[in-house]
This record gives structure tokens, sequence and C-alpha cells, in this order.
């Protein structure tokens, strides 16, 4: 710091004082008789002037760094690639050069236990319900084209290393006319889908074991796995080089305003957000952050950020009851190596019972898991990783459906959490019916990070022109929790 | 913040890099808003063109059929393309002009296309991927052809039997992974791709995912500077004799 230390070097007293050079001393400057050497001093007071100049970093009264802005049009909860994709199309999108300002609040700036950057990082298309298909196939696009998109002048291109080499579903007799009938509907709505019967099956992969396989879908284009953390960061970047604060911090409360309106269903509670509270980390220090608009892109943490807005508190059989079906659920990943194992065509290969993996790298190492069933969920407490469940539930089931793997050794593994949809494992999107200026981007159950961009522009549609342009996402309001109508997603890995 | 012209961005593009690096112009757009926004729209330009080059030739596949359309395509962008039971190319001349005789072809399919060094890219393959009978594709020295365009390549699994894509700088082995679909591919030219990380490693695994196919280049020599004292291999065992890395120039080796 500038005044408060170093006193010596401004009024050389002790240590330039007890070294008095003697008269042949050849090193000596100007000013040798008193042992100061004036360069250097010169040098030091310099770069003391600049610092205590305006422009400089000195802080006197030491105000906290990082604090969010004290107002701001749409604040952002949850950093992950959802919140930051939004934080992007509202920049891209907004009519005219900061329009809105836009603040981005995240709860952990090492990204250790965020969703988008433990996944497996899979896009495809082979989906059930059309809007997903279609945002899958936006977002493929989007990938394609994500130098147009996120592109920053002078920066180095975005390179998510997308490996196209798609999605291969395997249906038991059981689930084959359920298949065929995605397939259909994928086909209708543009995504470059084929069928394999097991005989075609065993002809292209050589390794699988059709045991047990009626019919298998394989997606040609646009499906594959890249790398999400690039994603994460492209977003990032091209997003704060348009003007969007970022700020690392927890929201702890909400400053809400509500009134009570008579409606022909009864008397409802329609509430506004008015202030966001934001705690600084490691410190009691908040900031309230006005705003108009709260995006909820909290991921698995949103129900109780929700109910921070008072989503879900009241009587359980009334509107305000209806919490937001959203929480996280622990997904395991299990990185393996097995020498003889698929080669370079190797898809990611979803089985039957629901496993799936994927190759990783060239190295013969591949990685793969399985959602587990329904009363097996583990805790979510914390991310360790539970190895037995890869002996007992994964190994079988890929040592059946691939002979060689019946020789692996696991090299690593790591958890994280789904932002998992309890009522119909799809997206959440849109304003809440009470909580007017609350918007949900959440609860995509493992197919978050594939929809991202075209989930974020959806949301930003909204919020800047009033409805969705380019892919009509009605279906996923919230508004079908209060009615009781599921979207079934039934193709969830 | 910001006040209009002239004012230096806090937020602006990333970390500010070595001047000296990018020259006077990276020096501006780091100074001032206006040089950055000049020169993405300059980038934006770009893509545009490219775009426009690469256009659907909607019309002509409606009155001439797919593969005159396809042909009309290809020798509007300088390449060479033959139709069943011809022996001769059509291709245009220095001046970049063809003669109209391939009009007269409207039924007959098209064999083989050379699209060497042209400006092709993923939505330019929307004019050659109803090519049913397609032999030979040469896409060699391709700039914008990337993994995405080799994942198109599928329409062809039933014919096509060569494939170049020698010099294609933004193809990477990922993109090499989705051309297990081509089952009746003979020949595959993978020579000079520079983003391809290990070059002897993925030829192995190329060969074994097409059995019956001739690939040609990535070899250990293949796609590597010239000997020169800087050796940008990854992989140091692939090259015993090429002077390592951190070896000044001049020096006399231990």
């Amino acid at each position: 710091m500038a005044l408060e230390c170093d006193v010596t070097s401004c009024c050389p007293a002790v240590p330039g004082w007890s070294q008095l050079p003697g008269p042949g001393d050849p090193q000596q400057g100007l000013g040798m008789a008193w042992g100061w050497d004036l360069e250097k001093e010169v040098v030091k007071f310099r770069k003391k002037l600049k610092e205590s100049l305006p422009g400089s970093d000195w802080d006197p009264l030491g105000t906290t760094k990082g604090l969010p802005p004290e107002q701001a049009d749409v604040v952002i909860v949850g950093g992950g690639v959802m919140g930051w994709s939004v934080a992007y199309w509202l920049k891209a999108l907004e009519p005219r050069r900061d329009a809105l300002r836009v603040v981005v609040i995240e709860k952990d700036p090492t990204y250790s236990r965020a969703s988008t950057v433990l996944s497996a990082g899979g896009i495809r298309q082979q989906f059930s319900v059309p809007e997903n298909i279609q945002m899958s196939l936006y977002s493929a696009f989007f990938l394609r084209t994500i130098n147009e998109h996120l592109g920053v002048v002078n920066e180095p291109p975005v390179d998510i290393q997308f490996n196209p080499s798609g999605y291969l579903f395997l249906a038991s007799e059981d689930g084959a006319a359920k298949l065929e009938n995605n397939v259909r509907i994928q086909r209708a709505e543009g995504a470059e889908v084929s069928l394999l019967s097991p005989a075609q099956l065993k002809k292209k992969y050589p390794w699988i074991n059709t045991d047990g396989v009626a019919v298998a879908s394989y997606g040609l284009e646009n499906e594959g796995w890249f790398d999400p953390w690039s994603l994460l960061n492209a977003f990032r970047r091209k997003a704060m080089s348009m003007g969007v604060y970022q700020c690392f911090g927890e929201v702890i409360s909400f400053t809400v305003s509500s009134r009570e309106i008579m409606m022909p269903e009864g008397e409802l509670t329609f509430s506004r957000i008015n202030y966001v509270r934001v705690q600084m980390p490691n410190s009691l220090e908040y900031q309230p952050v006005e705003c108009s608009l709260v995006v909820n892109a909290a991921g698995p943490w949103s129900r109780k950020l929700a109910e921070m807005a008072g989503v879900g508190i009241g009587p359980p059989d009334t509107q305000e009851g209806i919490k937001l079906p959203v929480e996280p659920r622990k997904r395991y990943i299990f990185v393996w190596h097995c020498p003889d194992g698929p080669g370079l065509d190797c898809p990611i290969l979803v089985d039957t019972t629901g496993a799936y993996f994927r190759r990783e790298g060239l190295g013969g190492n591949y990685l793969g898991g399985l959602s587990p069933a329904e009363e097996e969920e583990p805790d979510i407490q914390d991310l360790e990783v539970d190895h037995d469940f890869f002996q007992e539930k994964i190994w079988p089931y890929l040592a059946h459906r691939v002979p060689v793997f019946e020789s692996l050794k696991v090299k690593s593994a790591w958890a994280g959490y789904y932002d998992y949809n309890t009522f119909d494992q799809n997206a959440v999107l849109g304003p809440h019916p009470l909580v007017e200026n609350m918007l949900f981007i959440t609860g995509f159950s493992g197919h978050g990070l594939q929809q991202s961009p075209a989930a974020g522009r959806a949301v930003a549609e909204l919020i800047l022109e009033g409805k969705f342009k380019t892919i009509n996402v009605e279906k996923f309001s919230f508004q079908r929790f209060i009615s009781g109508e599921q979207v079934l997603e039934r193709n969830i890995v | 913040r910001q006040c209009g012209a002239f004012t230096r961005r806090p937020y602006g593009s990333g970390t500010s890099p070595d001047p000296q690096k990018g020259g006077i112009l990276q020096y501006l757009c780091n100074w001032f808003c206006d040089i950055e926004y000049l020169v993405g729209w300059s980038a934006k330009l770009r893509y545009r063109n490219l775009r426009r080059k690469n256009a659907y030739y909607g019309y002509t596949k409606d009155i001439y059929g797919d593969n005159v359309a396809a042909a009309f395509f290809v020798l509007s962008h300088r390449g060479r393309v033959r139709f069943q039971g011809q022996e001769t190319w059509f291709c245009p001349d220095q001046r970049g002009k063809y003669s109209s005789d391939f009009l007269q072809l409207r039924d007959v399919p098209v064999v083989a296309i050379d699209l060497t060094g042209s400006v092709l890219n993923y939505d330019g393959l929307d004019n050659l991927v109803k090519l049913t009978a397609l032999k030979s594709l040469d896409l060699s020295h391709c700039l914008h052809i990337d993994d995405w365009t080799l994942s198109r390549l599928h329409v062809f699994k039933d014919s096509l039997e060569e494939l170049s894509l020698a010099g294609c700088p933004q193809v990477t082995e990922r993109g090499l992974a989705c051309l297990h679909q081509l089952e009746h591919l003979r020949r595959l030219d993978l020579s000079h791709l520079p983003s391809v990380a290990t070059p002897g490693l993925i030829r192995i695994l190329v060969e074994e995912m097409l059995p019956g196919c001739e690939v040609v280049g990535l070899g250990p020599r293949d796609g590597l500077a010239p000997i020169s004292g800087t050796q940008t291999s990854r992989d140091g065992r692939e090259e015993p004799s090429v002077p390592s890395e951190d070896r000044r120039a001049g020096e006399i080796p231990a």
C-alpha cells in the first residue's frame, strides 16, 4: 500500500544509512556520499505517485471487490451454461446496444460442483418430444456455427472439440415399437436417424453382442459429444465482451412485495421480486441488487432459490403451494481402460438397460454410466463416488453387451448432479404464474447442456419480445405443474 | 462507462495481447471500440460471403434435376465433374468459363467430382447430397471443410469409392471417426492434415475402422514442418532424427 508502510524508502533512515560506502567504491551513483541510491529511489517514488493518482487500484477505505452493481435490469442466478447462454442471447438480441444491464451471479468460482462441467457432454436429437428435438437441432446448428456467434475479435477461435460419432440406442422386444415411433417423430422434425436390424448392427459394429436387441437407432448427423467447459467459457467470454457483469456471490434472499387479488378461482397472492440480496464469498457482507427480472438458472438448486421467492410456500392444495419439482440427483461417470475395445467408430451406445458408454480419446479409454432406478437413488449430500455401483450395476450390463469389456480397468470416476424434474423429466422454461418476474430455465434432467443455446435463446426472446419466436416451447411452462399435464420425455439417459 | 467514440472498453475483448504480435490493428482494436467493431464487421462479412458462395442452387435443381444442378455448382466453383459413361471431365478454363454441354445430360448420374481448393463448406454440400452414384470425391485443400462437414458424407455410403481430404486444415481425427459409414471406400487420401495430432496412431485406427480401404498419407513424416530446427511434433518418438525443440540454433549437440 502506498502510504502505510515503507517509511524507510521515503526517508532513507536505518537500512540505507547504516552502510556508508567508502570513497573508492565504483558502483555508487549520484548522492553516494549519503548511502542513498538516487536512481532506485526515483523509480520507487514514481511508482508510488502513480499508485496514488486516480486510475489506480489504491483504496484507503477498503471497498469490497467483486460486488454486483446496485441496480440491474436482469439478474441471472446461476453461472452455468444455461445462465451464460441467457446472458449471451439477451445481449445478442437486445434492440439497442446496452439496452439491458445483465448481471450473472455464480456461487462457486471454481465450478467444482457445477453440472455443466461434470457432464459427459453429449448432444443428440433422439428424443420423443418434438420441441426437444427442435431445441437439439437448433443447438447443433449453433455449435456448428459457433465462431460466427461467439467469436470475439482478436481472440483465438472457439473449439468445442466436437466428435460427430452419433448416438446408438438399442431396444429390446418391449421397447422396439416405442423406438420406432420415436424415430418417426424425429425424422418428421428433420433429424437424420436410421434404424438398424440386429444383423446390420452386427455387421457394422462386430464388437456388439446383439443378444436381446430387436432394433437399434443410430443418429447420422448432428449427434456426438463435445467439451462442455469450452462452450461455457465461450459463452462467458462473448457475453462479458458485450457488457454482461459477472459476480461471484450467493443469493441469500429476495425482497418480495406482494398483493392479494381476487380471481374467479379464489384469492391469489401475486408477488414481485424487488431486490436480490447477494452475499459475497467468505464474508457476511451482502449487496441488495435492485432488479426487474430474475432468471432462475440455478440448476439442481433451483427449488431452494424459488422458495426464497415464495414459490411453493403455502397451503398444499393451492396454487401458491405448488413447489418447483426440480431436485438434485447424483449421477456417476466412470472412466475405464480396455485395450481391445471398440475403435474409432465407437458411438455413444445406450443399452436396452439404460447403461451408456462412449470412447474417450484415442488410448483405449471409455467413459460411461447408468441412471439408477428410482428406489436406488444415491445420497445427494456430497459428490463422493460409489465404486460398487459400477461393479454391481454397470459392469454386468456392459460386459453382456460388449464382450471385450469383461476385462477392463476402472481408471477414475466422478459424480455430478442432474437438475432432475421429478414431474416429467423435461425442462421448465418461462415465468411463474404468481411470482411475476421470476423466469425458470431449469429442470433439464440430464439433457440441459445440449439444449442450452436453444433454451437460452427462448428465454431471451421471452424477455425481450414477450413470446417465443424461434422455437415454441410453451409446452414447458410452469403452468403444467398446476394443471397436472405431464410432457413426458421417454428417452432419458 | 461507454460514451460514444474512441473510448477504452473495460470489458473489451478478453485480455490485451501483446501489441507487437498483432501489429498496429491489434493495438488500435485494444484501445478503440470503433476499430474493434469494424474488425468484427469485416469478420461477419467474410462469413456472409462464404454462405453466399455456398448457396443452394434450388432453381437449377427444379429445372434440370439433381445431377445437372450439382455439376453446375461444381463448375461455378472452378471444380471438375465427370458423368457416368463419359471419359472426359467437364472443367472450366483459365478464365473460369465452361461450356454448357453438361445441360444435355439431364438423367446421367455424376460419378466423380473434383473440388480441390474450393470454398465448399457444410452448407455447400446441400447441392451434392442427392448424388446417389458418386464414386469419387476430391476435397483436397478445401479450407472450410471441417468435422461437421465430414459427418454429412454418410449419404454417399453406398457408392463412394474414393475420397481425398488432403491438406484440409480444419479436419481433425474426430471428424475422421465418422467416415466409418463409407463402406465401399477403397482409397482415402489423408495427407497433410495439420490438425491431426498423432498421424501414425490415427492411420492405424482408420485402417482398422475401414478394413477394405487403402489409406494414403498420415505417415510418420506426413504433415509436419520441414526439418529446420523447430519441430512441433507432439509425439517425440515419431521423429528420432529430427533435432529436438530445446536445442538452440547453432548449438553443437552433446
